[in-house]
């Protein structure tokens, strides 16, 4: 018998959804079939078997919400031809939880937690941060220590716990030999103060975990990250001239064909931007300021409830035509939920354009731990004065929204002129 | 400083030279600033001056008294033991002076410029300086830190004569030994001049309007003090209120009620003492601040401010007592510190936790505790699991003769978290700080029982306390 377990799809998750199961109990399993869906806050992912055998059975069933990472989500046969496990094994870990340890009396007590299986370096946590990580299954070497020195203490388990809390019910219901759908759902945590109720006819909507994560991350950044704006015109004929002219020149069909779009230049253009002036790809971090080697753009793609960002990696270095074919390749599997973490985790700079839907001018929330996002608008034609007289231009009005402890209005400005001057001139992208 | 108005340009002002505002202006000299440090009074503030330090000299004394009277007890005789009281109180206040020289002195090391004078905000960045009525100084910083302290709560009808009725002050520096006395509060402040007079041998009667004695300590703790102030031959009425002072020629005669409820039950009984001491709280010292007009709020007689010191006006801080309680001269040190440190941009500077800020209170036998009472423990929502060890189990205190006490400590049930330690008994208040550590370091009870406890110490009893939430005491 082999105890399959909910695996974890990136360094940080520590619970998610199990969406489906494609396979039976009493189905048998070659390694690498893919046998069941798991949903996370951004993207839904396959579980591939990694052994051979029978499905002997599920523990979670399809559609549990909030599955901890390392729980049994199955049981697998390897055709010892064992009976079904006992479901008290299975439970084990999530009974750790539950259970409020030892009762009155002279019971012995457990000996304090070894530091876990994490052999890379040196893990610094108080003995009760270790053991309340222990009880909750949290890694430690996931977390940041606020003590002294970056120790972890208690303080940080508590607002770790907090965090999974909002979503997390604590335990799946393992135990039941075949739960009821209807048992499925565990309880979950109410928020600690309640909101005046609506009294207004309404229906309640369920948040979606996406709509959950946005929630949280974008409320943080508003609250922890100081913002401010700077916005600018930049005129787009020049860029306009440019893409047809590239566009006219791919072929018709074949791998080596491309569609320039006015976003595919403007991504080029902010990372070659970035590239001149590191200091805006950066993060704030209180034990210094992060300045990345790399310039990866993050691109808002609006998708289903809600929006993702998938990332252009080293966008200063690629040509339009890799920019271009790679956004679409990554736009058209976000829409479908199949990007991997790694293709949506991370980015240095981010980029929200809302031209397309004629949106006039923006500004966007910045995507943390980034310390700054470009909100792109829709090339128009305008009245520009130049050289005295009165002209038309196409424009587009762009905003910066940046973190003030990392980029100052000054430099803010320079980034903005910077950008302007390589759309302006967009033959620099070419260089 | 010279007379006339002049502006001097500082990192930081400190206004106040007690526990709080000295030790911040070092540890912001330490940093680097140029500080200055505007006192009125004494350096050293209350504290060192007419508080912690002057009545542990006089608790000294009053223990040696104690032990003159039990010398049989460890084989001694002496024919008819006395003190002179003058010389009692004359030493107290040379501790203190030596003391407040002693702050002088690091204020001088630290290259801290000292003020003489009052100080208050005065616009922004401000601090005017007056001495006597007359301006002395006007100092200017982008950061101001208040640390003005508390002074006792006066109650209408009971106002402090000097003569009959005394605040902490008077009880220092009393003229005379007086043969009765009756303190009103038995928090910290009123149980320890309530110990101090009964082991000199006044016939002392404590009036608290809560149903205990030390009411912030464990129920536990309390009521065990309570026994043992009686044994003493203390008289001490709890839910009881003084309804009335009456001086009269040789004092005062003293209405109390004794509340519908207690024991007794709604008794009103009348005591005629020669002293009354008033030990009912502390208000800030928010007056002639210069905070009218500014952000700065005042509740209760309080500061408000945040974790880290800073008040509602940007640059204008504070620390201390003058933020409230608890009213511990180590609170206002380390306060002074987090704000400096938060002043100076210091990484990991967090807030002070309360729960590990241990107190202590010097009377006979010893009261202290650290962290959350049992009861309080419970409120917060704790599964928790309960040690104790009394003192007659411990060689050590058996042998110095001092077997009297009780260590109880409380644990989270689930975590193993330290969550309280209370003790009363000898020398408990020089012992509270390992489990002081245990708590700031995140100890839970296996790494308090790893612990090797030397032996015979007695704490020991520490240790066993510990072990007796387990199931494991050995000793009872």
């Amino acid at each position: 018998m082999t105890n399959i377990l909910m695996p974890a799809l990136s360094p940080t998750m520590t619970e998610g959804k199990l969406a489906k199961w494609l396979k039976r109990e009493g189905e048998r399993i070659k390694a690498g079939d893919v046998i069941a869906e798991i949903e996370t806050d951004k993207a839904t992912m396959e579980v591939e078997a990694v052994d051979e055998g029978v499905l002997a059975k599920i523990m979670v069933p399809e559609g549990t919400e909030g599955v901890a990472v390392n729980s049994v989500i199955a049981v697998l046969d390897g055709g010892d031809a064992a009976p079904a496990p006992k479901p008290a094994a299975a439970a084990a870990p999530a009974a750790a939880v539950a259970n409020p340890g030892p009762t009155k009396g002279f019971d012995p007590q457990p000996d304090p937690p070894k530091t876990n299986g994490h052999a890379a370096g040196r893990v610094f946590a108080s003995p009760l941060a270790r053991r309340m990580a222990a009880q909750a299954g949290i890694d430690l070497s996931t977390l940041k220590g606020s003590g002294p020195g970056g120790r972890i203490v208690k303080a940080d388990i508590d607002a770790a716990l907090a965090g999974a809390a909002k979503t997390a019910p604590k335990t799946v219901p393992a135990a039941a030999p075949a739960p009821a759908p209807a048992a499925a759902p565990a309880p979950k945590a109410v928020p600690a103060p309640p909101a005046p109720p609506i009294a207004a006819p309404h229906r309640l909507v369920p948040h979606s975990t996406m709509r959950k994560v946005i929630a949280r991350r974008l409320g943080e950044s508003k609250a922890t990250i100081p913002h401010f704006y700077a916005t600018r015109d930049v005129e787009l004929d020049s860029l306009l001239k440019l893409r047809a002219e590239l566009n006219a020149k791919s072929p018709k069909e074949g791998p080596g064909a491309f569609k320039l779009s006015v976003n595919d230049l403007v991504i080029k253009a902010a990372a070659l931007a970035l590239r001149r002036l590191p200091a805006v790809n950066a993060s704030w971090t209180d034990e210094g300021m992060v300045l990345y080697d790399d310039v990866d753009i993050s691109v808002a793609v609006s998708i289903p409830d809600g929006l993702i960002t998938p990332i252009i990696r080293g966008a200063d270095r690629k040509g339009l035509a890799a920019i271009s074919n790679e956004m679409k390749d990554l736009a058209a599997r976000a829409k479908a939920g199949k990007l991997k973490p790694e293709e949506f985790q991370g980015g240095s700079f981010s980029i929200s354009n809302m031209g397309m839907m004629g949106v006039k001018d923006f500004a966007a929330i910045i995507n943390p731990p980034q310390a700054a996002i470009l909100a792109v608008s829709a090339g128009e034609q305008r009245p520009v004065v130049k050289d005295g007289a009165l002209a038309i231009a196409t424009v587009m009005t762009v905003t910066i929204s940046v973190d003030h402890r990392v980029i100052d209005g000054a430099l803010a400005a320079e980034w903005l002129g910077v950008f302007k001057g390589i759309v302006e001139d967009p033959l620099q992208m070419m260089l | 400083m010279g007379s006339g108005a002049m502006a001097d340009a500082y990192d930081l002002i400190v206004v106040g030279g007690g526990p709080g505002g000295y030790v911040a202006a070092i540890r912001a000299s330490q940093l680097g600033m140029k500080v200055a440090l505007v006192e009125r009074e004494h350096l050293g503030g209350i504290c060192l001056n007419w508080g912690c330090i002057p009545t542990k000299a006089l608790l000294r004394a009053s223990e040696i008294n104690h032990l003159l009277h039990t010398l049989d007890a460890y084989g001694f005789a002496a024919d008819n033991p006395r003190f002179d009281f003058q010389k009692v109180i004359k030493r107290s206040r040379q501790v203190a002076g030596q003391l407040s020289g002693g702050v002088k002195h690091l204020l001088k090391k630290n290259k801290v410029t000292v003020v003489d004078g009052h100080g208050a905000l005065a616009g922004p960045k401000t601090v005017r300086v007056t001495k006597d009525g007359k301006d002395a100084a006007t100092l200017t910083s982008p950061h101001i830190i208040l640390a003005t302290g508390a002074r006792a709560r006066v109650l209408p009808g009971i106002e402090p004569d000097g003569r009959t009725i005394w605040t902490y002050r008077e009880a220092m520096v009393p003229p005379a030994m007086p043969k009765s006395l009756l303190v009103i509060g038995s928090g910290a402040i009123g149980i320890e001049f309530a110990s101090f007079y009964a082991n000199m041998g006044a016939k002392v009667t404590v009036v608290e309007v809560m149903d205990r004695v030390l009411p912030a300590e464990d129920a536990e703790i309390s009521a065990f003090a309570h026994k043992a102030f009686v044994k003493q031959g203390m008289t001490v009425l709890t839910g009881a209120t003084v309804k009335k002072v009456a001086k009269t020629g040789a004092g005062a005669t003293v209405t109390v009620e004794e509340k519908a409820g207690s024991e007794k039950g709604g008794k009103v009984s009348e005591i005629a003492v020669e002293v009354v001491i008033s030990a009912v709280g502390i208000v800030g010292n928010v007056e002639n601040l210069g905070l009218e007009g500014t952000k700065v709020t005042v509740e209760r007689s309080h500061v408000v401010t945040d974790g880290l010191g800073r008040t509602g006006e940007p640059g204008v801080y504070a620390i201390g007592d003058l933020t409230g309680p608890p009213w511990l001269a180590h609170k206002a040190s380390h306060e002074g510190v987090l704000c400096v440190e938060a002043i100076a941009g210091k990484n990991h500077v967090h807030p002070l936790d309360v729960t590990t800020i241990p107190g202590c209170t010097y009377c006979r036998p010893q009261v202290a505790s650290v962290g959350l009472t049992e009861a309080a423990a419970k409120a917060k929502g704790h599964e928790v699991r309960v040690g104790r060890f009394p003192f007659i189990g411990n060689g050590k205190a058996i042998a110095m003769g001092e077997a009297e006490g009780l260590i109880k400590t409380v644990f989270d049930a689930k975590t193993g978290e330290l969550l309280g330690a209370h003790m009363v008994g000898p020398e408990v208040t020089e012992m509270i700080q390992g489990y002081a550590i245990a708590r700031s370091a995140e100890l839970t009870e296996a790494e308090l029982m790893h612990t090797v406890f030397p032996h015979p110490t007695i704490s020991e009893a520490m240790h066993e306390s510990v072990l007796d939430a387990y199931g494991r005491v050995i000793h009872i």
